[in-house]
């Protein structure tokens, strides 16, 4: 395959055809803020997080969707782009309600790791405190919406990597959230093979294994990279 | 079907047409109004009359002038009668003997009419779009048939690369552009898509085009498809419209049975189908990737582009979708010549654009003018101005998406540069025009909730931002806000354009930005004093008076 050499953050690099901006800007050590990316499963370019600068381009590209080309120049970490990733984060706190004190997430959670790593050391907008429920119908899974920050890796993962095809998105807009076969309670579900692979994916405290207390909520996220490596080189590492 | 079927069939048709015609508006926008009691009125009385074969009662499609439906026009003196009920009927057939029927008139040399160059909607308000006969005898198919026998798929792209057509779906990318890439890209399976999912509040071109004349844009397809190599179109039309699709149901249907769609077209190796695919009320299905999703059965959501869909579209397959009006302009282009075409218009923005023209203005309905035409002609002399002599405000064109152009600028012509440089944009055709009565804030407002309701919420700017930009807007408008609030809100404008996913998220600020570039003043009126920030005056907040008991 052939190799493409390009410049990310001053920084020569040569990447192989084909790789996206983010796999490129990881293998140089470059990290870029992500949000609804997740090593594994395809890229959906929603969070808008890995935005970059590319020289000549007036737009800003998403780098996981972004493919490497041959003498690109990209920034990936300007005053503009920490600014507009700031205000996003901010935006999705104020959106739901994300009381990190009380999350069984907090401490393991993406959306506070970001928000520390990032500075967002406080919400200017409205916090529009949504009503919206908690599915504990599943056996050994939970589902809370007011945690969920509608990244998709769990419908992903289900259908790309399970095949199950259980989680999925419905309503628009700010109304939109993560449902379960045709809208139904979760533990009514035929669909879900209890694989629980979606609760792995789940960068936030929205879903989480029954019986886990604040603060508890540890991933593991070795168990998709298994699987992944295995359909995908015929390897079985060793999960962590 | 050879050419000398279809010019047989144009001359059978020509020879049975009666001395007088009534052509009855029969659009959506009279038929509300009962065009459909009209025309059944107009039939019964001719018969009572006894002058079947004389006088031939058709329906048409629209006619423009939308307020003054419903509309009947007589052939050949051109008397345009305007709000005619049934009632009416009986008198406008014995007006025809002779004599002034006692029912409202209009003139038909008006500027409202005279002004316009039709070159999309020439045959709208004159055929029925229920019969192809109809379309046929005003040269219809003929282009197809020219492209197929006699020009290869390359010179059909070079001509409308020739031709300077920009996209009237709204971003004016060039047409011959589009298509050659598609042409270009590698791949045994294409598609052609037309995009029907006309949503802007306000805009009814698409809509009028469908109902009034869908065969053109069945043949534009063809065309297209022979152009850039696909044997399967797709029509994406909004299940709103059900008057359209009835129409391109029947026109289809037509255009199969006498073989200028489906397999071996003309006699020659070309296939082409069309099927419909009705959207479900998402807005944000006109964005040409979420459209796209939605054909292919899934939740209409955008997709980050590249891959645009001439390289990976439908189903992965290279894809052209071009926009209702686009389709509408190619039969002519390849009737007339792409030199016919590109002497139309501005140096840049070749052609006419048909606008919907709505809000305060006298005449409302559809115009079709050459590009280049000052707002002022649009608005003034076409329009008539604003009802009651109220002046001019703003016009609003290019929807959601678009901004508002003040009265001083009404002198820019109407191009895509023009209309860029003031902040807002061509659009798909509405055009909404606003007197001074008119409340900037709220205008910006309704579009933020427009956008609100409408974004699909996949990315996080445009679900999450508009819903905040919208607060800020409501909050200015209580006059609760302060200029705190307001920097807030021009910094999620900025932000929202520039991180948004799809089209709808990167416009989405436009109508707020471009007031708050012309009208200012009106936001600033509504602010109040911020008693804790820099710009405040450091006093406490006054709080209400308690009320007496």
């Amino acid at each position: 395959m052939a190799a493409k050499t390009l410049t990310i953050d001053g920084k020569p690099i040569t990447a192989e055809e084909g790789a996206t901006v983010l796999q490129a800007a990881d293998e140089a050590g470059i990290r870029i803020p992500t949000l609804c990316h997740l090593d594994g499963v395809y890229d959906v370019g929603a969070c808008r997080l890995c935005l970059v600068e590319v020289a000549g381009t007036p737009k800003l590209l998403p780098a996981c969707t972004t493919k490497v080309a041959e003498g690109m120049d990209i920034n990936t970490d300007s005053e503009r782009l920490r600014k507009y990733r700031r205000m996003t984060l901010e935006l999705l706190f104020a959106e739901r309600n994300h009381v990190c004190s009380t999350c069984v997430a907090n401490g393991h959670c993406e959306l506070q790791t970001l928000g520390y790593s990032l500075g967002m050391d406080h919400v200017r907008y409205d916090y529009l405190f949504p009503k919206w429920s908690v599915d504990t119908t599943h056996r050994l899974f939970g589902m809370d919406h007011n945690r969920c920050i509608l990244c998709t890796r769990c419908v992903r993962v289900c259908w790309h990597i399970e095949g199950a095809g259980t989680k999925n998105v419905a309503g628009r807009g700010t109304k939109s959230h993560i449902i379960t076969d045709l809208n139904m309670p979760w533990g009514e579900s035929d669909s879900c093979t209890q694989c629980g692979k979606c609760v792995q994916a789940c960068p936030t405290g929205a879903l989480f294994h029954k019986g886990s207390t604040t603060g508890e909520m540890e991933r593991n996220r070795g168990k998709l990279e298994f699987i992944v490596t295995a359909r995908e080189k015929k390897q079985w590492i060793t999960p962590e | 079907m050879t050419l000398n079927d279809l010019l047989n069939l144009k001359t059978r048709e020509l020879s049975s047409r009666k001395k007088i015609t009534l052509r009855c508006c029969m659009a959506a926008g009279c038929m509300s109004s009962d065009a459909k009691g009209v025309k059944q009125q107009l039939e019964k009385a001719v018969t009572e009359s006894g002058l079947q074969d004389e006088v031939e009662v058709r329906g048409v499609g629209c006619m423009k002038l939308c307020c003054e439906g419903p509309l009947v026009q007589a052939e050949p003196n051109n008397t345009l009668y305007v709000k005619v009920t049934a009632e009416n009927a009986p008198a406008i057939i014995a007006a025809l003997k002779g004599g002034k029927a006692d029912v409202p008139q209009t003139d038909p040399n008006a500027a409202f009419f005279k002004k316009q160059l039709s070159i999309v909607l020439a045959n709208s308000g004159i055929i029925d779009p229920e019969r192809i006969e109809s379309y046929i005898a005003v040269d219809g198919y003929q282009a197809l048939h020219e492209v197929l026998t006699e020009t290869t798929p390359k010179e059909v792209v070079e001509t409308m690369v020739k031709s300077g057509l920009r996209g009237r779906g709204g971003a004016g990318f060039p047409t011959g552009l589009k298509w050659g890439t598609v042409a270009k890209s590698p791949g045994a399976k294409k598609y052609v898509v037309c995009n029907a999912d006309e949503g802007d509040p306000g805009a009814f071109m698409d809509r009028s085009v469908l109902e009034s004349d869908p065969h053109s844009v069945l043949e534009g397809m063809a065309i297209a498809a022979y152009a850039v190599g696909a044997d399967q179109g797709f029509i994406y039309v909004r299940a709103e419209y059900p008057l359209a699709i009835s129409r391109l149901q029947i026109a289809i249907k037509q255009a199969k049975q006498l073989g200028v769609l489906g397999s071996g077209i003309f006699e020659s190796p070309f296939n082409f189908n069309i099927d419909i695919r009705i959207g479900a009320g998402a807005f944000v299905c006109g964005e040409e990737t979420a459209l796209m999703a939605s054909v292919e059965g899934k939740r209409g959501t955008p997709r980050p582009r590249p891959p645009f869909p001439a390289e990976s579209g439908l189903y992965g397959c290279p894809t052209l979708i071009n926009n209702v009006e686009t389709f509408a302009n190619v039969p002519p282009i390849y009737r007339n010549g792409a030199e016919w075409f590109a002497g139309i218009g501005t140096e840049k923005s070749k052609g006419t654009k048909v606008f919907a023209l709505a809000g305060n203005i006298k005449n409302t309905g559809l115009i079709e003018v050459p590009m280049g035409t000052p707002l002022r002609t649009i608005v003034e002399e076409m329009g008539g101005g604003a009802p009651g002599g109220a002046a001019i405000k703003a016009v609003q064109t290019g929807g959601p998406s678009g901004g508002c152009i003040p009265a001083q600028h009404l002198d820019t012509p109407v191009d895509y540069e023009s209309l860029g440089k003031l902040g807002s944009i061509m659009g798909s055709g509405g055009m909404i025009v606003m007197d001074d009565s008119s409340n900037m804030v709220d205008v910006a407002r309704f579009f933020m909730e427009f956008c609100m309701d409408e974004s699909c919420g996949k990315c996080i700017p445009c679900r999450a931002g508009t819903v905040q930009m919208h607060n800020l807007l409501d909050k200015i408008l209580k006059r609760e806000a302060t200029a705190r609030d307001l920097a807030k809100l021009e910094e999620l404008c900025d932000m929202v354009k520039n991180t948004s996913l799809c089209g709808l998220g990167q416009t989405a600020p436009n109508p707020t930005l471009s007031t708050l570039r012309f009208f200012r003043k009106e936001y600033e009126e509504l602010l109040q004093p911020d008693t804790y920030g820099p710009r405040g005056n450091g006093e406490p907040k006054k709080q209400p008076a308690a009320a007496a008991i």
